[in-house]
């Protein structure tokens, strides 16, 4: 079905569209038995990920629709929207914006999800498969408007609380510190 | 201010005849009167008798005495002098997330806790400048801020028997030797596996220390408990679900209306087992009627807050309670809102009053619902005075004091697949857990609120421990008039606002009254202000590091002088956008607070800063 995107035209104009016709076939496909990367691929090095794991600058699913939008599903599913509320955060921080305190690439967000954090993220590796973990980060990611914009979500089932992600702007990541360790101030320190 | 009598314009239909006066000169928060004949003598309430003390210049507990007045009777500070008010130190406690708690004042030192890690710091106020005298730190566990639905706060400590005693966010109750600084005893009293936190000040009754849980978005169960002030020891339990039994409900327990009446009603009212992860928290305030010996206090809201999943009356979340302090035996019980459709805890303050009523006199407490319904009830019995709104309120139409029931408004129940609009009060409520001050001069309460709306959409959500079980989708938005915050002074007597101060953002700080008949508050852009008690005028402000959501004090120092303390650090529910950093794109943040509070980064950074002020 995708090779009907590849008709014979101008010699550019074949290069434009077999272009088109690998994203488009990639943003079609529907996985539902698939055997990505196991999670002991996701080792947080984003080296690794880049060279030897075969995951991809944007993870397995980073330009799948179909993968994008069970992982919406399953952001809520797993109640990730409780916390994160959809991409500007409440218990746990935004998702939505450049400020990566872990790390942005696909296996760190693996990881993220699948081990925690210490300051309150749960680990979720005994309740999701791997194949939906890297659907939750394909989704994560698309949040702050990583991966492919055609394979992003366009709209949400519920109410309307933020431009959908497809409409999101595309955040240039950022590594931060974790929200400042408490410094009790020096006893001399005081006026 | 003759400004404050000016031009009369109805603004809304809840029953408050409001009358709108623009700003004042000096740039202040424009007034709303409503009625502005106060009787010199006041309004002929007091203060419970028993459940007070005479002013000895301390501040032991957060709410100052039993009956959780927050009057001081110092009166240095006065409404001619109080422009003259300077700091007269600040402390900053290293702490940048929202500081809800009460400075404690015991003889001659102050103790203060902050938001999560919960450190207790103690002044020496007899010192030059009240040097640091010691820093204690509970060292909670790491995991438990992301098990906290509205910011890691703390409402404070208590003092008694030489011990400080407050809870940690990761469920610790702990006393700390007030002198040295040293730990006396530690209880785990709940697990944050399960999405417990505790965010709440113990009271300190005889001996024994009562505390609750938080979690009614993350589908605990709520309880409260009571532990003995000597050794930790938990000496009872109270579940706000579940059969009678474990909700401490036996012979003595009287409850007013029908509809309260039954057996094992924290079963039936469910469907299942779901009152097993139900909600029904206690983060609030309690008061102390010592002559009836009586402890009062609401419990949270059911949940998920999805209502759908949950069909039944959801008792006893969302109730009010009278217990004994001793056995935590029920003695009555009111159910504010059966079956709580929008988030409407039941654990705001209650002010412990002797009103005129037809003729003799009568023991009422007064609560400040998140409902908008500011109820009277009376203390002994449960039965309802009156239920008067103070906030517009779309979502009911009145409370029945003939069955005690509340009149949904059915345009207004959210439904699975439609979007609920305007609903008023928002999820917060018409107050929030910010409590009221009451001055026996002029019998009036001080309520520090919020004026806001909601959208809302309900989703289906499994339990998953530890997560949020919520299923709503909410985004907020300002109330009627634009201003999303106001301190009205409330006539208990009459059940009828006297004035009211509108502010632009929520007033999520607590109020303080003084016998110089000076008010204090604050707000989230960080103002601290003094206002006239009868009539609400501007007096003085002073602008602190970051937005005010914590609880003002008055205090004597060991130099004879009064002194003013209030903890300066945005954050909490409102000012999680601020505290937590988080993206004002999304209206559903800070479940759904964001929406309303996009403007309030550009106000106020993050803060952590103790404020004393004194004349001179
Ligand atoms: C109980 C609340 C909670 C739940 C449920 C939750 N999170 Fe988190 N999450 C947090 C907190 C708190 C942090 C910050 C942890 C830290 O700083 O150590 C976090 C961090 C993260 C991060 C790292 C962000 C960064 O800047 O590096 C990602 C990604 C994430 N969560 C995704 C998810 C997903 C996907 C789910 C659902 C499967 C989920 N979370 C469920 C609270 C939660």
């Amino acid at each position: 079905m995708c090779s009907r995107f590849a008709e014979p035209a101008a010699r550019a104009g074949i290069v434009v569209l077999v272009v088109l016709a690998l994203a488009a076939c990639s943003r079609e496909r529907r996985t539902f038995h698939d055997s990505p990367p196991a999670a002991s691929v996701a080792a947080e090095s984003a080296k690794a990920v880049r060279s030897d794991s075969g995951v991809s600058r944007d993870g397995p699913y980073g330009n799948n629709a179909w993968a994008l939008s069970q992982g919406k599903q399953l952001f809520s599913a797993f109640n990730c929207v409780g916390c994160h509320s959809h991409g500007g955060g409440g218990m746990g921080p935004p998702l939505m914006d450049s400020a990566w305190i872990y790390g942005f690439e696909p296996a760190n967000i693996y990881a993220t999800i699948a081990n925690g954090r210490p300051n309150g993220m749960p680990a979720f590796k005994s309740r999701i498969t791997p194949q939906q973990t890297w659907e939750l980060v394909a989704y994560v990611r698309s949040m702050s408007g990583q991966g492919s914009k055609a394979a992003r979500t366009n709209r949400s089932d519920e109410m309307e609380v933020r431009p959908a992600e497809a409409q999101t702007k595309t955040e240039k990541p950022v590594l931060v510190t974790p929200p400042p360790t408490v410094t009790p101030p020096a006893q001399e320190g005081h006026p | 201010m003759s400004a404050l009598c000016a031009c009369a314009l109805s603004l809304n239909g809840c029953g408050l005849d409001v009358h709108r006066t623009p700003a004042g000169a000096e740039g202040q928060q424009p007034h709303i009167v409503l009625q502005t004949a106060l009787p010199p003598g006041g309004t002929g309430a007091q203060i419970a008798a028993a459940a007070t003390a005479p002013e000895d210049g301390q501040w032991i507990r957060p709410a100052k005495d039993f009956a959780s007045s927050r009057f001081s009777g110092l009166n240095e500070i006065t409404t001619s002098n109080v422009a003259q008010l300077k700091p007269a130190w600040t402390f900053p406690t290293g702490v940048l997330r929202g500081q809800e708690a009460a400075p404690i004042v015991v003889g001659h030192m102050m103790y203060v806790v902050t938001a999560y890690p919960n450190l207790l710091y103690a002044f020496d106020l007899s010192k030059p400048g009240a040097s640091l005298k010691w820093m204690y730190n509970p060292k909670p566990a790491t995991s438990s801020q992301g098990e906290a639905c509205c910011d890691v706060v703390n409402r404070g400590a208590s003092y008694a028997d030489g011990k400080i005693i407050y809870a940690t966010l990761d469920n610790n109750v702990v006393a700390v030797d007030a002198e040295s600084g040293k730990e006396v005893w530690r209880t785990k009293v709940g697990d944050i596996n399960k999405g417990e936190t505790m965010t709440m000040a113990p009271l300190i009754v005889k001996d024994r220390v009562l505390v609750g849980n938080s979690g009614g978005e993350m589908g605990v169960r709520g309880w409260i408990k009571g532990l003995d002030l000597k050794t930790g020891a938990v000496k009872w339990t109270a579940m706000h679900t579940g059969p009678d039994s474990v909700v401490l409900i036996g012979p003595s327990f009287k409850p007013f209306y029908k509809k309260d009446q039954g057996t094992d009603l924290g079963v039936k009212t469910w469907p299942g087992t779901t009152w097993q992860i139900g909600g029904g928290g206690m983060w609030g305030w309690i008061s102390y009627d010592p002559a009836l010996d009586l402890i009062f206090y609401g419990s949270s809201n059911p949940g998920p807050w999805n209502p759908e999943q949950r069909p039944g009356d959801n008792k006893w979340t969302s109730t009010f309670f009278a217990r004994r302090p001793e056995t935590g035996e029920a003695i009555w019980a009111y159910q504010m809102n059966p079956h709580d459709l929008h988030d409407y805890d039941g654990v705001n303050e209650s002010i412990l009053l002797d009103i005129p009523w037809h003729g003799s006199k009568r023991g009422i407490l007064v609560h400040p619902d998140r409902n908008g319904y500011m109820y009277a009830l009376d203390r002994a019995t449960g039965e309802v005075l009156y239920a008067n709104p103070y906030v517009h309120i779309t979502s009911s139409d009145s409370v029945s004091l003939k069955t005690g029931e509340l009149a949904l408004n059915p345009t207004k129940e959210p439904k699975m697949g439609k979007i609920v609009r305007d609903v008023c009060p928002a999820a917060p409520g018409g107050k929030d857990w910010q409590p009221s001050a009451f001055s026996p001069r002029t019998g009036l309460m001080y309520v520090p609120h919020q004026n806001l709306c909601m959208d809302e959409q309900p989703t289906a959500v499994s339990y998953i421990s530890g997560t949020p079980y919520v299923g709503m989708d909410v985004r907020m938005k300002p109330g009627m008039g634009g201003n999303r915050g106001f301190v009205t002074a409330w006539n208990p007597v009459t059940g009828k606002p006297v004035w009211r101060i509108s502010e632009p953002f929520p007033v999520w700080s607590g109020a303080l009254a003084t016998a110089g008949d000076v008010v204090f508050y604050g707000t989230m852009e960080g103002w601290f202000k003094a206002v006239d008690a009868r009539t609400g005028a501007p007096l003085w402000k002073y602008k602190t590091t970051s937005g005010i959501i914590g609880q003002p004090v008055a205090f004597r120092g060991p130099d004879g002088k009064e002194y003013v303390a209030v903890m300066s650090g945005v954050g909490g529910w409102s000012g999680a956008i601020v505290a937590g950093g988080l993206d004002p794109r999304d209206s559903s943040a800070a479940l759904g607070f964001v929406g309303a509070m996009r403007d309030l980064p550009r106000v106020t950074p993050k803060g952590g800063t103790l404020y004393v002020f004194s004349l001179r």
